[in-house]
C-alpha cells in the first residue's frame, strides 16, 4: 500500500496487521508525489479527486496480489539514473480473506511478469504473452479488454481449452498506469507492460483437480507427492483429463 | 465485476435485432464485457431454494453480463444498449443538457450540522418521464448497482429518488438528534422515530449493512420538504410518502455522501441513463444547492470536457506503428477519430492534422488520462487485430539468488530421501506458541487483525507447525515419514519500513517409531556439506552444541553455529508437542536459517 497503490481489493477480501499495524518508514517524497495524484491529478491525469489519506496508505497488510512486489521493483529501479530497461519476474504467495471453498484457500501463488523499457506498446505485450504462454503449452490465445485500477489498457487472456470445450481465462495483464509510474520516478517514455496469472488454477486444470487443498496446504495427499511424474511442459500434451475441472 | 442482469429479449428489442448467443457473446467479448451466465428467475430460484419454491416463477430468459467496475454507465439496460449501439455505429451519442425549468428551480438547501456526518449532497430533476414496470425497475436497480459499486456500500454516497409531484420545495437537508427524528419509511405502515427504525432495521438482511455507517453518531442525516415531510434519512431509507411507483412523472433526485466528486459522478450517471425516457429526452431540469456558507451551485453538472491526444501516440502506445511498410497497419487520425467516436468519445480531427480533439461525456468518469483513451481506442480498433510484435529490450538475466539457493537444495533434500511439503504461512496463535510450549509473547509473530477463523491469526514464524499439521493428516501413510519445507516465516522488525521481515529458513521433520535423531542430524551434515561448510568452529565452519529448548526431549538438543552465529536448532520433539500436533509416534526436527549462507 505504501507503494501508492489503489487497493484493487475490497476491505473484506484483504487480511490487515494488528501487529505491526502501520508501516513505520515511508519515503516522504514520493508519498506527496502520490497523495498530489490522487487527490489533484498531474504528470497529465485529472486525478481521483478524493480525499487521499496518509493514515489509509500506512496501513501494513498481507498482499493480494504480487503486483505490490513489483511496484516495489520499479520504486528500486526508478532510484537507479540514468536508466536501464529490465525485465523481471516472480513466482510468490498472495493473500485474500475471502469465504474458503474447493477452489479458493486463503493463500495461493501468483507469477507475474513485468517488462520495463522506452516505446512498449499493446503489440508487445500481446507478443510476450504469446510466447509465455507457449512455453506453458498454450497455443490458442484470444485478448479481451479488461479493467485493472493501476492498468490501461489492461487485457484478460483467454485460452481454448480441449478438454472443457471453451474458452477459459487464463491471466491478466496491461500496461501501468502513469499515475502509478511517474512519482515513482520514471522517465516519462518509459512504458512498463506487466501480465499475472494464479500458479494453482491452471495447474488445476492441466491435471484435472478439483480441490485446490489437494495442491497446497498440510492436507495434501503425500502419495500424490511420491506418486507424481516429472512436470514436462514441453512433452506432449496428456489427453485431456476426463472429469471437468472446477 | 459488477454483474448487470437484463431481459435477453428487451435487450434485444432495444438493440433493433436479436443474437444467438455465441454472436451476443462475441458481441461482449469485443466490447470488454462478459456474458457471464444466461438463466431465468425460475433457475436462479430453483438453484437456491430448490424447484417447490421456484414453480410459477418467470422462464423470461436473463442476460447476466460483467461489467468493468470502473464503467459506471454500463450498469443498467440503458447504458449497455446505448454504449453497444454508438459501438456498432447504429446510432451517434446522445447528447445530455441540463435545462433551466419553466418555473422555480428546485432547491436544497443544506445546514451546517451535516458537516460532521454527511456533509455532500447534489439535486436534479427528471422531468415529464414516462416508466414501464421494465424501466421502473431498472431505474431501482441502477441505483442498488451504484450504491455497491461507487458507493462503497452507500459509505460514500447514497440516492433518494422521489416523487416531486407529492413533495413541495424548497428541500432542507440537515442533521439531527435520532429521537427528533419521525416519519413512515418505505415499506411500513405507521410512523417511527430514528431510534426504532434502528432497532427494526437490525433484522432486515437488506438494510442491517447499512446501520453502522450513521449508527453511534449523535446526529443523523435527514432531508425534508418545506411542509415538514420527510424525503429520506440517507444512507438508510427514503420516506414512505415520496415513493416512487410507475406513474410517477416528476422525480428529485438527492444523492448525499462524504465524496463530492462520487456524488456529482453518481448524479451524472441516473440522470443520463434515464433522461432518455422524458419527454424532452436527455434533459435534466436543474436543481440549485446551497451549502452552508451560503454559496449556491447548480446540479447536474453534465460537464462534457475536452482533451487533446496526438494521433502517433495512440499508433505507438497500442503498437499499430508507423513504421510498418504496409499502412493496413497504420491509422490514420480520421480513422482514429472514427475509433473514439465509436466508444462514445466524440472525436475530430484537428490542427496540423495529428491532433485529435476528443469530448469526454459526463458519462466517461472513468478517463482522466491520456492512457484511457489509448485503450478506448484500441477497443475500437479490436485487441485481436493488433499484430504481436516482441519488444526489443535486450536484458541479462539472474535469478534471485536465494531462490537459487533455495532450488538448489530442494533437489538434494529429495535426494536424501525427504519429501517437501508446501503449507500455510498464517497460522493459529496455538500453533507457534503453546503447542511449542512457548509463550505468544516470545515469538515477535505478526498478528493479523480481522481473521476469519482462528487458522489465520498469525504468520508462522517456524516451518515445524506445518510439517507437523502434514503429518497429522496423512497419518495412513507407512512410516518413516520424512518431510521438508524451504520456506518464508515472518518476524516483526522495528527496522524494516513495514516493521517485519521475512527469513527462509529450511526445516525437516524425521516420524518413526525410533526419533531418528542420527538421521537428522547426518541430513545436517549433508546440508552443510552441500553448503560447503566445514565442520569445525574455525575457518568459518558449522558447530553444534548441546542446548534445550521447550519443544525439545531434555538432553536430546543442539543448537547449530555456523560462520560465527546461531543459524537454528535440532533435537528430540518434546512427547507434549508430539501430542499436542495429534501424532503418536516420535519425531525429531531440524530447522536452520539458509539467509547466513547465501
Amino acid at each position: 500500500m505504501a507503494d501508492g497503490q489503489h487497493p484493487a481489493r475490497d476491505q473484506h477480501d484483504t487480511f490487515f496487521l494488528r501487529d505491526p499495524a502501520e508501516a513505520l518508514q515511508l519515503p516522504m517524497d514520493y508519498v506527496q508525489r502520490v497523495k498530489r495524484t490522487h487527490s489533484q491529478g498531474g504528470y497529465g491525469s485529472q486525478g481521483y479527486k478524493y480525499n487521499w489519506k496518509l493514515d489509509e496508505a500506512r496501513k501494513n497488510l498481507l498482499r493480494t496480489h504480487t503486483t505490490s512486489a513489483s511496484a516495489r521493483a520499479l520504486y528500486r529501479l526508478a532510484q537507479k539514473k540514468p536508466f536501464t530497461p529490465v525485465k523481471y519476474f516472480s513466482i510468490d504467495r498472495v493473500f485474500r480473506n475471502e469465504t474458503l471453498d474447493a477452489t479458493h484457500l486463503a493463500e495461493f501463488h501468483q507469477i507475474e511478469g513485468v517488462v520495463a523499457d522506452h516505446g512498449l506498446t499493446l503489440g508487445h505485450l500481446m507478443g510476450v504473452l504469446r510466447e509465455f504462454f507457449t512455453k506453458l503449452g498454450i497455443t490458442q490465445l484470444r485478448f479481451k479488454p479488461a479493467y485493472n485500477p493501476y492498468t490501461e489498457p489492461s487485457m484478460e487472456v483467454f485460452s481454448y481449452h480441449q478438454g472443457l470445450k471453451k474458452w477459459v481465462e487464463v491471466g491478466n495483464s496491461g500496461v501501468f498506469r502513469p499515475e502509478m509510474l511517474l512519482p515513482m520516478g520514471l522517465p516519462e517514455n518509459v512504458s512498463v507492460i506487466a501480465w499475472g496469472l494464479s500458479l494453482e488454477r491452471p495447474t488445476m486444470i492441466k491435471y484435472g483437480i478439483n480441490n485446490i487443498r489437494e495442491l497446497v496446504g498440510h492436507k495434501v495427499n503425500l502419495q500424490m507427492v511420491y506418486d507424481s511424474p516429472l512436470c514436462r511442459l514441453d512433452a506432449e500434451p496428456r489427453p485431456p483429463p476426463t472429469q471437468e475441472a472446477a | 465485476m459488477p454483474t448487470v442482469s437484463v431481459k435477453r429479449d428487451l435487450l434485444f428489442q432495444a438493440l433493433g435485432r436479436t443474437y444467438t448467443d455465441e454472436e451476443f457473446d462475441e458481441l461482449c467479448f469485443e466490447f470488454g464485457l462478459e456474458l457471464d451466465e444466461i438463466t431465468s428467475e425460475k433457475e436462479i430460484i430453483s438453484k437456491e431454494q430448490g424447484n417447490v419454491k421456484a414453480a410459477g416463477a418467470s422462464d423470461v430468459v436473463l442476460y447476466k453480463i460483467d461489467v468493468p467496475a470502473n464503467r459506471y454507465d454500463l450498469l443498467c439496460l440503458e447504458g449497455l444498449v446505448r454504449g453497444l449501439q454508438v459501438f456498432k455505429e447504429r446510432i451517434k451519442a446522445p447528447v445530455y443538457k441540463r435545462v433551466m425549468p419553466d418555473g422555480k428551480i428546485q432547491k436544497l438547501i443544506i445546514t451546517e450540522e451535516t458537516a460532521k456526518i454527511r456533509p455532500f449532497a447534489v439535486a436534479a430533476v427528471l422531468r415529464n418521464i414516462k416508466f414501464t414496470k421494465d424501466r421502473y425497475d431498472s431505474f431501482i436497480e441502477l441505483q442498488e448497482k451504484l450504491h455497491q459499486n461507487i458507493c462503497r456500500k452507500r459509505a460514500l454516497v447514497a440516492i433518494g429518488t422521489h416523487d416531486l409531484d407529492t413533495l413541495s420545495g424548497p428541500f432542507t437537508y440537515t442533521a439531527k438528534r435520532p429521537s427528533d427524528i419521525k416519519f413512515k419509511p418505505l415499506n411500513k405502515t405507521k410512523e417511527y422515530t430514528a431510534c426504532e427504525l434502528m432497532n427494526i432495521y437490525k433484522t432486515d438482511n437488506h438494510l442491517k449493512h447499512y446501520l453502522h455507517i450513521i449508527e453511534n453518531k449523535p446526529l443523523y442525516p435527514v432531508i425534508y420538504d418545506s411542509n415538514g415531510v420527510v424525503l429520506s434519512m440517507p444512507p438508510i431509507i427514503n420516506g414512505d410518502h415520496s415513493r416512487i411507483t410507475v406513474n410517477t412523472r416528476n422525480i428529485f433526485i438527492e444523492c448525499t455522501g462524504t465524496d463530492f466528486t462520487k456524488a456529482k459522478i453518481v448524479l451524472d450517471i441516473i440522470v443520463t441513463m434515464f433522461s432518455e425516457y422524458c419527454e424532452n429526452q436527455f434533459t435534466v431540469e436543474a436543481a440549485e444547492v446551497v451549502f452552508p456558507n451560503g454559496k449556491s451551485h447548480t446540479f447536474p453538472e453534465l460537464a462534457y470536457r475536452k482533451e487533446m491526444v496526438r494521433a502517433d501516440l495512440i499508433n505507438k502506445k497500442v503498437g499499430i506503428s508507423l513504421w510498418f511498410v504496409h499502412s493496413f497497419f497504420r491509422e490514420t487520425p480520421e480513422n482514429l477519430a472514427k475509433l473514439l467516436t465509436r466508444m462514445y468519445l466524440k472525436s475530430e480531427v484537428i490542427g496540423d492534422g495529428n491532433q485529435i480533439e476528443i469530448e469526454i461525456p459526463p458519462t466517461r468518469a472513468d478517463i482522466i488520462h491520456a492512457c484511457d483513451i489509448v485503450e478506448d481506442a484500441a477497443i475500437a480498433y479490436g485487441y485481436n487485430n493488433i499484430q504481436m510484435t516482441l519488444p526489443k529490450t535486450y536484458t541479462i538475466a539472474n535469478q534471485f539468488p536465494l531462490n537459487k539457493l533455495t532450488e538448489l537444495l530442494r533437489h538434494d533434500m529429495a535426494a536424501a530421501g525427504f519429501t517437501e511439503a508446501l503449507t500455510f504461512a498464517l497460522c493459529s496463535q496455538e500453533d507457534i506458541a503453546d503447542k511449542l510450549g512457548v509463550d505468544i509473547s516470545a515469538t515477535k509473530a505478526v498478528h493479523i487483525s480481522n481473521p476469519k477463523t482462528a487458522e489465520f491469526q498469525v504468520a508462522r514464524t517456524t516451518l515445524l507447525p506445518g510439517l507437523l499439521k502434514t503429518i497429522a493428516a496423512n497419518r495412513k501413510m507407512p512410516l518413516p515419514l520424512k518431510l521438508f519445507e524451504i520456506s518464508d516465516i515472518v518476524i516483526k522488525d522495528s527496522n524494516t519500513d513495514v516493521g517485519a521481515k521475512n527469513y527462509r529458513h529450511l526445516c525437516a521433520v524425521y516420524y518413526n517409531k525410533n526419533p531418528g535423531f542420527e538421521i537428522i542430524h547426518g541430513l545436517l551434515d549433508r546440508i552443510m556439506q552441500l553448503l560447503d561448510v566445514p565442520p569445525g568452529e574455525d575457518k568459518g565452519g558449522y558447530v553444534i552444541k548441546a542446548s534445550e529448548g521447550p519443544a525439545f526431549f531434555p538432553g536430546r538438543c543442539a543448537e547449530i553455529f555456523a560462520r560465527g552465529q546461531s543459524v537454528g536448532k535440532l533435537g528430540v520433539l518434546h512427547p507434549d508437542v508430539i501430542t499436542k500436533f495429534e501424532l503418536t509416534m516420535p519425531c525429531s526436527s531440524l530447522e536452520i536459517n539458509v539467509g547466513p549462507f547465501l
